[in-house]
């Protein structure tokens, strides 16, 4: 990867990198309350690593940083599941739901304005599949950007 | 003539297709009016006392059919792994033979 | 006149444009949009499907009203969507392979098993 664009363009992305990556954590923790959740926004994480691929062109190899965090999301997600059958209900229990501990609140019944601490283990498990979907996809975008870039360009 | 035969091949899928499209309506599960709600109307009127999550499509994604999330999950990773795979760095091998 | 039928009969458009866009282009990036088209008229089949009229969308967060969509039909799409992307970052990346090993997309080079 050795082109780089104007500087007005990575300017830009300077700036609008960090807007991103907060709306996609902003719609990965809110995840149960509004549309959204841990798949779209670790998509919209991985987008701000397509601007960055797409305006900077090289930067750092990042393979093996991304690799061990899509599989930090995964081994998490599997054993929050696990977790359940060890507290003697079926896999995929929400055991924290309405126990007052991490995201225990509880909600009124009916139509509410909604609040951030419930869920139980739903916006945890959001955290753990955006952790994971950002790193797959910005792995994805990574190797085939490089890819591309080590073939003959017919003029 | 193989063209043919596919353009041919495609018209008869389209027809099927069209043909089976035209049985849903109304009250048979048309557009507005589907059929079998009683699972989701459970999942609507109990997700926010089993889960105290708002978003019901979450609460169905991460309680209910979890297990549906967990093969996705994994064929992500799969793919991910097999896009590894595909374009690692291959050193140039010199075979026997010609060149 | 009844248009209620009018969705799923865009649905059989998109499938069979996907398959034409597979069975006639002969450009391998052409055929990955084709499948990608079937993919997204299965997603809008499975919305379709979910659709209930006038009522609102499945969260209770400042919802309108209390009459709700089928909710299932959406996660599953979700689900699709996911393994939509997944499938399709595959098969990009074998076209690359491709194209480093032959020299051209076109499914009628590539045929060939030798060297």
């Amino acid at each position: 990867m050795n082109w780089k664009m104007s500087r007005v363009v990575r300017t830009v992305t300077d700036i609008m990198v960090v807007p991103i990556i907060v709306y996609g954590i902003y719609l990965i923790i809110h995840g149960h309350l509004t549309p959204g959740g841990g798949f779209q926004g670790g998509a919209v994480i991985a987008s701000s690593t397509a601007l960055l691929i797409v305006s900077y062109g090289s930067f750092r190899d990042y393979k093996k940083d991304f690799s061990s965090m899509e599989s930090l999301g995964l081994t998490l997600f599997i054993l929050l599941a696990i977790f359940g059958i060890l507290l003697g209900a079926t896999m995929f229990h929400n055991f924290g739901a309405g126990t007052g501990g991490l995201f225990g609140g509880t909600v009124p019944e009916g139509i509410n304005p909604g609040y951030v601490n419930t869920g139980g283990t739903i916006p945890m498990m959001n955290i753990m599949v955006g952790l994971e979907v950002a790193a797959a996809l910005s792995l994805i975008l990574w190797m085939m950007a490089k890819a591309s870039d080590s073939m003959e360009v017919e003029a | 003539m193989r063209k043919v035969f596919a353009m041919l091949a495609l018209l008869v899928i389209f027809a099927f297709l069209l043909l089976a499209v035209a049985e849903l309506r109304g009250e048979d599960g048309g557009f507005g009016e589907p059929v079998h709600t009683a699972m989701d109307d459970y999942f609507l009127q109990d997700s926010q006392s089993h889960n105290q999550a708002n978003n019901v499509v979450t609460a169905i994604l991460f309680d209910y059919r979890g297990l549906d999330t967990l093969g996705e999950a994994t064929v992500l990773f799969s793919a991910v792994s097999g896009v590894l795979t595909v374009l690692r760095k291959v050193k140039p091998v010199k075979r026997g033979g010609k060149e | 006149m009844n248009f209620t039928i009018l969705p799923f009969v865009m649905v059989v458009l998109l499938i069979t444009m996907g398959l034409y866009t597979v069975l006639f282009k002969r450009n391998l990036i052409k055929m990955i949009m084709g499948v990608a088209i079937i993919q997204n008229g299965v997603n809008l089949f499975l919305v379709s499907l979910a659709y209930r009229d006038g009522y609102a969308a499945p969260i209770w967060t400042s919802a309108p009203s209390s009459d709700m969509v089928l909710p299932t039909p959406h996660a599953l799409t979700l689900t699709s969507i996911v393994i939509g992307v997944a499938t399709t970052a595959l098969m990009l990346s074998f076209v690359i392979m491709l194209k480093r090993h032959y020299g051209t997309v076109d499914s009628n080079e590539t045929r060939r098993c030798r060297e």
